[in-house]
């Protein structure tokens, strides 16, 4: 009698092997479905009215049809600019610290309050910008739209920052010690260089997943029908936009609200495009 | 690439061969000695002899030194094994030379025993042994060492030859029985030396082909 | 044959290793380590270590696993002091002077240190020769002294004209070259040798280990290995270390010919374990 199970059991093993990988594949299948779904659905809907007016004219008065969300999307992208000021430096230079000077227990602490930021509803940091921000201005303004969207990108940034950085090898940090450079030397001229791929990453990233959220502008940065010049005036937005139109009772609106949400849609994927590809040309060059 | 230790085995093998040109010329002057009466310099062999006991002495120390230290193998590993060897035998015929030197001496107490015929032949064929051995060694030459060892069995019978003569001399005439006898003892150094230029030449084989031919008949190859 | 035939031998000159009392008597002393005594939170990893390290040598620290080599190297530029927990007793000199009371930014200009895997950064061959040149604010022409340091590292000619391009082009050999022209480059009086040539083939190695051997003249080297051909081969002087302590210590050709501790032997032998 052989020390060994025989062909049947082979033939279930590999029956095994076959259900499950047909079954991965299945799941991969959908995800990739739903995501072309939802594009094919915004393409039709909202494709036909996607044109150069769109990219250029403000809105319309109530009641006439076409005009455009220019402002809308400058808007946009002035409030990610906000944003970024804020989440960025707090996050990086924070990742800096967590990754390279705390302890054991403050790392502990900062990351477990990073993750719980991050898990704070949108509407409640929108109810926080609107506190600190619009209440003692007396009113809207891009500031607290940028200021709420800022808090959000903080804790992404953050955490990005601190892996990436913790990831850059030990052997790399000594290697420049061991010429006389001090450690705050060491962590810009080395450390960062060998990271800033991954946090560059990391930014792009958070600024897509920011860039589509709408509750912590509705009492921040409100919306504005009008180009809003400087920042203290409400601005509008494309999230907004899509809310805005999507419920109103006018068709014209509603195909409108359909090619904000490709437009929106097709900067979030852009972005996480670049991202990627700017992750992958990185990991070439880092070390073995 | 060169490696750094390239230079100790030169120097290994210049030592070697100084202390060869060195054994060789204390073989040369002890028969002169014999043969043409030069006491001085019977006297100079021996005052020269710890030179080459010294330089024994510090081959071998270099050859440990080489093994412990460089891990040498192949080519460079046969040489120094090679080296140790020949080290050996160069001192023995520094030895024997003044064997010879100290028996010039008392010969020379005497007048001479008969007209040297086969001895001068016997010392001359043994000398080109030695000076033979070395060069192939210097010039990493299998056919030259062969050639060494072909030459032995004449060494070998001239010896035989002058034992009898001189068995016969000492028999007729027991005047003669001392000088005599010491002659015989030279013609004994005498091969004896070509035997270790025998060794020596055998060892350059093994160092250039990698064949140990020290005994033809073991040879299971 | 004849001619100059009249000179007496000469030997060659007594290397400083007969007494095992002091190897290294004659020689000028670099470092010194006084009983050192090194832990690791609590747990003692060095026993009274004391060692004199000569000028211009090589001295090659040898022993098992876990014997202390590695740490005993890295307390000499005090590297131990990136890790938590490592504590230091006793005295390190160099050239008399005490190195734990120095600025450890200016000690380790002085004290370079190549690793056992190549470390390059991410950066140009240039500018990661250049880097310890302008972290110590090096007053001269930059570029000569990277040449200057590619060459003595033996690695000029072959990267000459791609020093823009980035470290990680190099080979595995290529780049444990650029890494220790990029330690030579602030001309440091010692440099620590951490495994050298372990993550690399044995081409590469023996030329790093002729190039160890060229620029010994005006550098004083440790170096860590657990290859001990490599100790014999490569270095005048050979600590043997066993469970943080120094076992003995003697000129390298004394050592591997005749150690004087039964347990050297048994290592040196492959005996041990």
């Amino acid at each position: 009698m052989s020390a060994w199970a025989g062909s049947a059991h082979l033939k279930i093993r590999h029956g095994i092997s076959y259900f499950m990988l047909g079954l991965a594949g299945l799941c991969a299948l959908v995800v990739v479905g739903a995501l072309f779904y939802i594009l094919g659905y915004l393409m039709k809907n909202g494709g036909t009215s996607i044109n150069l007016d769109f990219f250029t004219q403000l809105p319309k008065p109530v009641g006439e049809t076409g005009g455009g969300m220019a402002n809308a999307i400058v808007g946009s992208m002035k409030l990610l600019l906000l944003a970024s000021l804020i989440g960025v430096p707090v996050g990086v230079i924070g990742g800096i610290y967590m990754a390279e000077f705390s302890g054991k227990i403050s790392a502990f602490i900062l990351q477990y309050t990073a993750d719980l930021l991050n898990g704070v509803p949108s509407i409640v940091i929108g109810i926080l910008a609107y506190t600190l921000v619009v209440l003692p201005m007396k009113h809207f303004s891009a500031i607290a739209g940028g200021f709420a969207l800022g808090i959000m990108m903080i804790p992404i940034t953050l955490r990005s920052t601190e892996e990436f950085l913790r990831g850059v090898p030990l052997a790399l940090r000594e290697g420049s010690m061991a010429l006389g450079a001090s450690k705050w030397r060491t962590i810009v001229s080395v450390v960062l260089p060998a990271a800033y791929r991954g946090i560059l990453t990391a930014i792009l990233l958070s600024l897509a997943r920011v860039a589509g959220e709408t509750a912590p502008l509705l009492f921040t940065a409100l919306n504005n029908r009008y180009w809003s010049p400087g920042w203290n005036q409400p601005i509008a937005s494309l999230p907004y936009m899509v809310w805005n139109y999507a419920i109103s009772p006018y068709d014209d609106w509603h195909r409108q609200a359909w090619a904000a949400g490709l437009v929106l849609l097709a900067m979030v994927l852009l972005t996480n495009i670049v991202a990627r590809v700017v992750l992958a040309r990185g990991s070439n060059a880092m070390p073995r | 690439m060169e490696r750094h230790f390239e230079k100790d085995l030169e120097e290994l093998k210049d030592r070697l061969v100084w202390m060869g040109s060195l054994a060789e010329r204390a073989v040369h002057q002890s028969m002169q000695a014999v043969l043409d009466g030069e006491k001085e310099m019977a006297n100079r062999v021996i005052e020269e002899e710890p030179a080459i006991n010294e330089l024994q002495i510090e081959v071998d120390e270099r050859v440990v030194k080489l093994l412990a230290t460089q891990q040498i193998t192949a080519g460079d590993l046969r040489f120094a094994v090679a080296v140790s060897r020949i080290n050996g035998d160069l001192e023995r015929i520094g030895d024997q030379a003044v064997n010879i030197a100290q028996s010039a001496l008392r010969i020379l107490r005497h007048p001479r025993v008969k007209p040297y015929v086969d001895l001068p032949r016997m010392s001359e064929i043994a000398e080109e042994m030695v000076r033979d051995a070395l060069n192939s060694l210097v010039r990493r030459d299998v056919e030259l060492a062969r050639n060494v060892l072909a030459r032995d069995d004449v060494v070998d019978s001239l010896r035989n030859q002058i034992f009898r003569e001189l068995l016969t001399y000492m028999m007729e005439n027991s005047a003669v029985v001392f000088p005599a006898f010491e002659l015989i003892l030279v013609a004994k150094n005498l091969e004896r030396i070509a035997d270790h230029a025998t060794n020596i030449a055998e060892d350059v084989i093994f160092m250039v082909a990698g064949r140990d031919v020290r005994h033809p008949a073991l040879d299971r190859r | 044959m004849k001619a100059a035939l009249g000179a007496s031998p000469i030997r060659p000159p007594a290397p400083a290793t007969k007494e095992s009392s002091n190897p290294v008597a004659g020689l000028q002393t670099r470092l010194e380590v006084r009983t050192l005594n090194f832990f690791y939170g609590s747990k003692h990893a060095l026993f009274d270590v004391s060692l004199i390290v000569p000028t211009n040598r090589v001295t090659a620290l040898i022993g098992p696993s876990g014997c202390g080599k590695s740490t005993l190297l890295r307390t000499l530029n005090r590297m131990h002091e990136t890790v938590k927990g490592a504590r230091l007793e006793g005295e390190i000199l160099l050239d008399g002077e005490d190195i734990l009371s120095q600025d450890v930014t200016r000690l380790r200009r002085r004290i370079g240190m190549v690793f056992q895997r190549p470390n390059p950064f991410p950066k140009s061959i240039f500018d990661n020769i250049a880097y310890g040149l302008r972290v110590n604010g090096f007053r001269g022409s930059i570029s000569e002294a990277v040449e200057k340091s590619l060459r003595r590292a033996a690695l000029w000619e072959e990267v000459k004209d791609a020093l823009h391009k980035s470290a990680y082009a190099l080979s595995g050999g290529q780049q444990q070259r650029l890494c220790i022209a990029r330690a030579l480059a602030v001309d440091p009086e010692v440099l620590l040798l951490d495994e050298p040539c372990s993550a690399l083939d044995p081409i590469s190695t023996a030329k790093i280990e002729e190039l160890l051997f060229a620029i010994k003249d005006n550098c004083t080297m440790v170096i860590v290995t657990h290859n001990m051909q490599q100790a014999a081969r490569s270095s005048d002087f050979t600590a043997f270390m066993l469970e943080g302590k120094l076992v003995e210590y003697q000129g390298t050709e004394k050592l591997f010919t005749t150690p004087s501790d039964p347990r050297t032997e048994a290592y040196i032998t492959g005996r041990f374990g």
